[in-house]
């Protein structure tokens, strides 16, 4: 059994704000930052423990997440409505 | 003596791929022929089989509805195997132009675009598209006007990204092969835009 998902496309979410050591898929820039659901990829198996050589399950909800570049760069000088989508799994992300 | 030319030592890397290479044949995990036949393999794809999906998009609204829903199966459907890809095509429109990059390493759509550009795969664009995109475009040639949107794409885990560039006036009635013919590899990652040439 797959890892039951908890958001839905339109919801507010926050990365965590944790730098663990080893193999991550979450970019630093992204990190304690707030941004909106866009869609659900699926499900897959955890890289972080893929990269230790074990199976990485259960399978874990990927979400690709919108960001308005005015939101993580401070004075971000292009269109305010400029937003970078990015790939994360369920258990880097919070409620917002 | 026999002429060895001009001799280069191998880098680092190259001797660890020829060591990597060497052992495993020689355990019997992989042969010679089949390594050659991957290469080969790789060198054949390119940018056109790309091109082709989107000349299709272009000319077949019901295409270009499946392939935005799952981009994988619609490659299928134009016998176009995408192993191990979940692909995503993002469409560019009047309002928002898309750009794909891979800020932890060069994920890159293989099976459609072929060999990724260096530049694709350097530091400086990697690190300054998703945070000054319309300065690192317009080094690389494109003006994004202001009052489009732009979205990044960071393939930082399981999906590849291939941009649906929007197709440009002048092309009504062209064939699908004289539209998959404007169609660059830089169309398709967002760093320029289809041209028709006069």
């Amino acid at each position: 059994m797959d890892v039951e998902r908890k958001f839905r496309p339109g919801e507010r979410v926050r990365v965590m704000k944790a730098y663990p050591l080893g193999h991550v898929r979450t970019p630093y820039y992204v990190r304690g930052c707030t941004g909106t659901i866009e869609r659900l990829c699926g499900a897959f198996p955890n890289p972080e423990e893929l990269a230790q050589m074990r199976d990485g399950l259960p399978a874990r909800p990927l979400y690709r997440v919108r960001f308005l570049h005015r939101d993580l760069w401070p004075g971000y000088g292009g269109d305010p409505a400029d937003v970078v989508e990015v790939e994360i799994f369920q258990h880097w992300l919070e409620a917002a | 003596m026999t002429d060895r030319g001009s001799y280069q030592p191998l880098t680092y890397f190259q001797l660890m791929e020829v060591s990597l290479r060497e052992l495993l044949v020689e355990k019997g995990v992989v042969t010679d022929a089949q390594v050659d036949e991957t290469l080969e393999d790789m060198r054949r794809r390119g940018p056109e089989r790309g091109a082709r999906v989107v000349a299709r998009a272009w000319t077949d609204p019901e295409f270009r509805k499946r392939l935005l829903a799952d981009g994988t199966a619609a490659c299928e459907e134009l016998g176009l195997d995408v192993p191990a890809l979940r692909l995503v095509v993002v469409e560019s429109t009047p309002e928002v132009h898309n750009v794909i990059v891979c800020t932890l390493c060069s994920c890159y759509p293989r099976m459609l675009l072929g060999l990724p550009p260096d530049w694709y795969k350097s530091r400086n664009y990697r690190s300054r598209v998703v945070r000054e995109p319309r300065i690192v475009l317009a080094e690389l040639g494109l003006e994004v006007p202001g009052d489009v949107q732009i979205r990044v794409h960071d393939s930082t885990a399981e999906m590849r990204y291939m941009v649906l560039p929007l197709r440009p006036p002048g092309t009504g009635g062209w064939s699908e092969e004289r539209l998959a013919s404007i169609v660059t590899r830089d169309c398709m990652i967002g760093v320029a835009v289809p041209e028709v040439t006069r």
